[in-house]
């Protein structure tokens, strides 16, 4: 069994506690030995690198140091916000300039960890292959959007993972449950949560933009890796309704549910009534082909040359 | 030994953080030093004077010169010296420029600096001895590898000028990226037209031989005398029989060949010519797509040759050619814009590249010169040109400008434009570089007259919309997102160098920056020599072109050759190993380390065996002298007695 340590951060203690519960159900059905950091404390986020860039290398240094101190080797989070600061105390530590100063604050080097999200878990440590072969309900005839928002695979330097623009690690996850997962192109956009509270007219519009390239595309749920992805396009799916003055309906499941889902997983127990749109729609079994299937299914197939379906959009529109 | 040392200030490049004065005179107290002075700029006329008349003067049986590298100089003050009457070899140079005062500000560091490689270049030319050169006849044969617009050029210079030439190109026809193109800027003259005679000038002339689809398998020699073997791969065609008739290609059922010279956008068949002007005009197949020679049950094309030229069976084989220069012309490659994943990564088939493009113009290309989209066939209303696709990112390895497709951008617009009067362009850019003669007047008119809407920003997706492309990018000038929604997108990909470049500069000995891009002896001064003697560079393998540069360059290299080719012999260099045949223990070390094989047996009277060197092909790198257990070989000019006296006075 591979010993991971575990830091969950703070949104999977709250708003977040399905994507918890499904990413520690998922790890185990792998055999994957998750090590919850002891006393871990906040990474630090965006307000702690925003006053001083030591103190947060410093605060997300210190869950790395326990998380050595307890013999682990590898970092999994599933936050994409806590890689981030996760990894900026990795880089501060081996600054030759700041390193002083970081030993100094956490009381040890943090050499030789590796830190992953679960996305990067996943997709290296577990694989398509092994995952299609442990599917026990397929999500046949499915259309799951993968969308990895802004953050999992950005800034490329720092994430090391998969293509920054154009990352294809959860396509190929969700294909292996069975379900289609078309080419997305606003698959690394920006959902606006950082203004989720101050501007809300730009969730309205960024989100607004994710929901319907989604719904042209035919998807029936936005499949998701972070707790702010999550939180904007589905808490706040009804407010980006309003102001795209649209009628989307699109539920917003994390990958570890949908994954859980396709292992055969009690829906409860992976939080999927957790979800504010209802995921309902996931649950129908679509493995025999009736005509419903059929018919999304060939409207979400654009192959390259016909990206057939999708009514056309707008004219040229500097905005 | 009587020494003269000569302290140079170059202006302020040394003198201002080495005291040059304090190292003249501390170099009066080194031994066998009778004179020492310090000079504004040794290197001029008046500074060249200055040592002559000190030889003169004080009877200098030696001279140091403290100055720059000696990559540059050492040759102008060994002429000065041997103009006074010494032998070119007593002299030294210590690098107090490059070495000392250019990278470091501290004075009192670097005059001390300064006064020890003094000491070491004069305790090293108190064992200089003379030597002499002898004389080698050059054969007056010129390679051009690479048949390109810049190798072309350049074999059709030395030939015009009654050299053999002797052309290597990898393809299977002549004529380069240039051939692929439509029309050329400024002019929008029509490439073939302009390039077409000059590859047939290349085909009819007799004293240049053409190996198409040959690449260059080894090289040895010097300046003057290299000996070069030239694989020619099995094209599976007789081409002393090939008529270029094209029946075979017509009659070929393996339609779905990779059309590379369409750059993909069509098919080809397994045996070709691959455009209609090819040079030579022969067919060849593509093994990986003949049915015959993977297995299957064809041979249709050896069936309907009249001139039975087809053969199955054929092998590579290795020619040898010997010729005394060597021009290198490879050219460049494009960038793989599959790097990009927001622009797609290669997966939209409407997102392509502008070498495609060019094609999609050509009335030789895939749609015959009629604009459409590679998707679905449809004539594109809206199109968008993105500038500096693998240039000027460093997230891609391309830090550097590749200086060709701002105008290549201006051109194409134009020619759509022209094509398709109804349609719109747009031009994604970071900068318009367009500094060659008519350049940015032909970019004003593509703004001005022809329309194009020239977008200053970068692009940052690219995605389906329907069955149009949106291109979302900012407008940096008016601070705003912009949405471009289009039927075609050009990506303006970069230049980068040649796939192989690096493999054939080992073979030609020969350096290259990181990038790849072959490296010239001096970025200002020696533009198409380098550092090589004997191999010119021309056109793009150097660093990104255009054509007018390439054909300049062309031209430059060629005349570097017939200036070399003007001789009838060449000096050879001394500076090489030397064997004491009294202290050879004919062990034999020395004849397996040599990486040129400049070392053989000799037969001494009562079949004693010594080590010889042939000075000729000796490269002087002094592998044997380090190998050789009772240093009875000797590298002439840095013996170990030289090197030993330099590392004493370091250490004493």
């Amino acid at each position: 069994m591979k010993r991971v340590a575990y830091y969950k951060g703070c949104s999977l203690e709250g708003l977040a506690v399905e994507y918890d519960r499904s990413t520690r159900i998922v790890c185990e059905a792998f055999g994957i030995e998750l090590v919850e950091i002891p006393d871990w404390n906040c990474c630090g986020s965006t307000p702690a690198h925003s006053y001083d860039p030591l103190l947060s290398a410093a605060l997300a240094g210190r869950n790395l140091a326990i998380a050595a101190d307890n013999g682990c080797d590898m970092v999994m989070t599933p936050c994409p916000g806590c890689l981030k600061s996760l990894k900026g105390a990795q880089e501060t530590c081996e600054d030759p300039q700041q390193r002083k100063a970081f030993v100094d604050l956490v009381g040890k080097d943090v050499d030789g960890l590796k830190t992953v999200s679960l996305l990067q878990l996943l997709y290296e440590e577990v694989g398509a292959e092994a995952l299609q072969k442990a599917v026990q309900r397929p999500l046949t005839g499915h259309v799951l959007i993968p969308y990895y928002g802004c953050l999992l695979t950005r800034p490329a330097q720092k994430a090391r993972f998969d293509d920054p623009e154009n990352p294809i690690s959860m396509d190929r996850l969700i294909e292996a449950t069975g379900a289609t997962a078309p080419d997305f192109p606003y698959k690394t956009e920006c959902c606006g949560a950082t203004y989720g509270v101050t501007r809300n007219d730009f969730v309205g519009r960024l989100g607004g933009r994710i929901l319907d390239m989604a719904a042209r595309l035919g998807g029936e749920a936005i499949v998701v890796a972070c707790p702010l992805c999550q939180q904007n396009l589905d808490m706040r799916q009804k407010q980006i309704n309003k102001y795209y003055k649209s009628a989307f309906n699109l539920p917003v499941p994390y990958i570890s549910q949908i994954i859980g889902l396709a292992l055969g997983i009690d829906p409860k127990v992976l939080g999927l009534n957790k979800l504010c749109v209802s995921p309902r729609v996931l649950l129908e079994d679509r493995t025999q082909p009736d005509q419903e299937a059929q018919r999304v299914g060939a409207a979400v197939k654009p192959g390259p040359n016909q990206p057939g379906g999708i009514a056309g959009g707008e004219s040229i529109q500097p905005s | 030994m009587r020494i003269g040392v000569f302290v140079c200030n170059c202006g302020t490049n040394i003198a201002g953080t080495v005291d040059t004065k304090r190292v003249a005179s501390e170099a009066l107290s080194f031994a066998d030093v009778v004179y020492a002075t310090n000079y504004m700029y040794t290197c001029s006329e008046p500074g060249q004077q200055e040592i002559q008349r000190a030889i003169g003067e004080h009877g200098l049986q030696g001279v140091v010169v403290a100055a720059c590298s000696p990559r540059m100089h050492e040759p102008t003050f060994r002429r000065a010296v041997e103009k006074a009457g010494l032998n070119r070899y007593m002299f030294e140079m210590a690098n107090i420029r490059e070495h000392v005062s250019w990278i470091g500000n501290d004075r009192e560091a670097n005059t001390q600096k300064a006064i020890d490689l003094v000491r070491m270049a004069v305790a090293k030319l108190r064992f200089n001895n003379p030597l002499f050169s002898s004389k080698m006849p050059v054969n007056k044969r010129l390679l051009v590898i690479g048949g390109g617009v810049a190798g072309i050029q350049a074999a059709l210079d030395c030939a015009d000028g009654g050299m053999d030439v002797v052309m290597v190109e990898r393809k299977q026809y002549i004529g380069g990226k240039m051939a692929k193109l439509d029309k050329t800027f400024p002019t929008i003259d029509c490439s073939s037209c302009i390039l077409g005679p000059k590859m047939v000038d290349v085909s009819q002339k007799e004293n240049i031989t053409l190996y198409a689809a040959s690449e260059i398998e080894s090289i040895s020699g010097y300046i003057g005398n290299f000996t070069v073997q030239i694989r020619k791969k099995a094209t599976y065609v007789n081409w002393e029989a090939c008529t270029g008739c094209g029946l075979c290609t017509e009659k070929c059922p393996s339609k779905k060949a990779a059309d590379y010279f369409n750059e993909g956008l069509g098919a080809a068949r397994a045996i070709n010519i691959p455009f209609p002007q090819a040079i030579p005009k022969k067919a060849a197949i593509d093994a990986q797509f003949c049915r015959q020679l993977n297995g299957k049950k064809c041979g249709v094309c050896a069936k309907v040759c009249p001139v039975q030229a087809v053969d199955f069976e054929m092998k590579d084989s290795i020619v040898t050619e010997q010729v005394g220069a060597i021009i290198v012309a490879t050219g460049y490659d494009l960038f793989d814009h599959s790097a990009y994943g927001e622009y797609g990564a290669g997966r939209y088939p409407d997102v392509i590249s502008g070498i495609q493009y060019e094609r999609i113009l050509s009335a030789s290309g895939p749609y015959g010169g009629h604009i459409r989209r590679p998707s679905d066939g449809k004539e594109p209303k809206d199109i968008v040109f993105i500038s500096c696709v693998g240039s000027r990112d460093a997230s891609v390895g391309r830090p550097y400008c590749s200086g060709i497709c701002c105008m290549y951008i201006a051109k194409q617009a134009i020619l759509t434009r022209d094509h398709l009067p109804e349609s719109n362009s747009y031009v994604f850019y970071m900068d318009i570089r367009s500094p060659g003669k008519n350049y940015d007047e032909f970019v004003r008119r593509a703004q001005e007259e022809y329309g194009v809407q020239y977008i200053r920003g970068r692009v940052g997706k690219i995605y389906p919309r329907g069955d149009r492309m949106v291109v979302q990018g900012a407008d940096t000038l008016l601070g705003v997102q912009v949405e471009v929604e289009a039927d075609l997108v050009v990506l303006a990909t970069g230049v980068e160098s040649s796939a192989g470049a690096g493999e054939l500069a080992e073979k030609l000995r020969i350096s290259y920056d990181q990038y790849g891009f072959y490296m010239e002896s001096h970025p200002k001064l020696r533009p198409v020599e380098t550092n090589t003697a004997g191999v010119y560079l021309a056109g793009a393998c150097q660093g990104p072109k255009d054509i007018p540069s390439s054909v300049a360059q062309g031209s430059a290299a060629a005349s570097k050759v017939q200036s070399l080719f003007a001789h009838d012999t060449i000096e050879t260099n001394p500076q090489v190993a030397l064997v004491n045949e009294r202290t050879c223990i004919s062990c034999g070390k020395c004849i397996q380390v040599c990486p040129f094989g400049a070392i053989q047996w000799k037969e001494l009277r009562g079949g004693i065996k010594k080590a010889e060197v042939l000075p000729t092909v000796c490269q002087g790198c002094g592998v044997c002298n380090a190998t050789c257990p009772p240093k009875a070989i000797q590298l002439q000019h840095a013996t170990d007695n030289q090197i030993l006296a330099e590392v004493n006075e370091l250490c004493a």
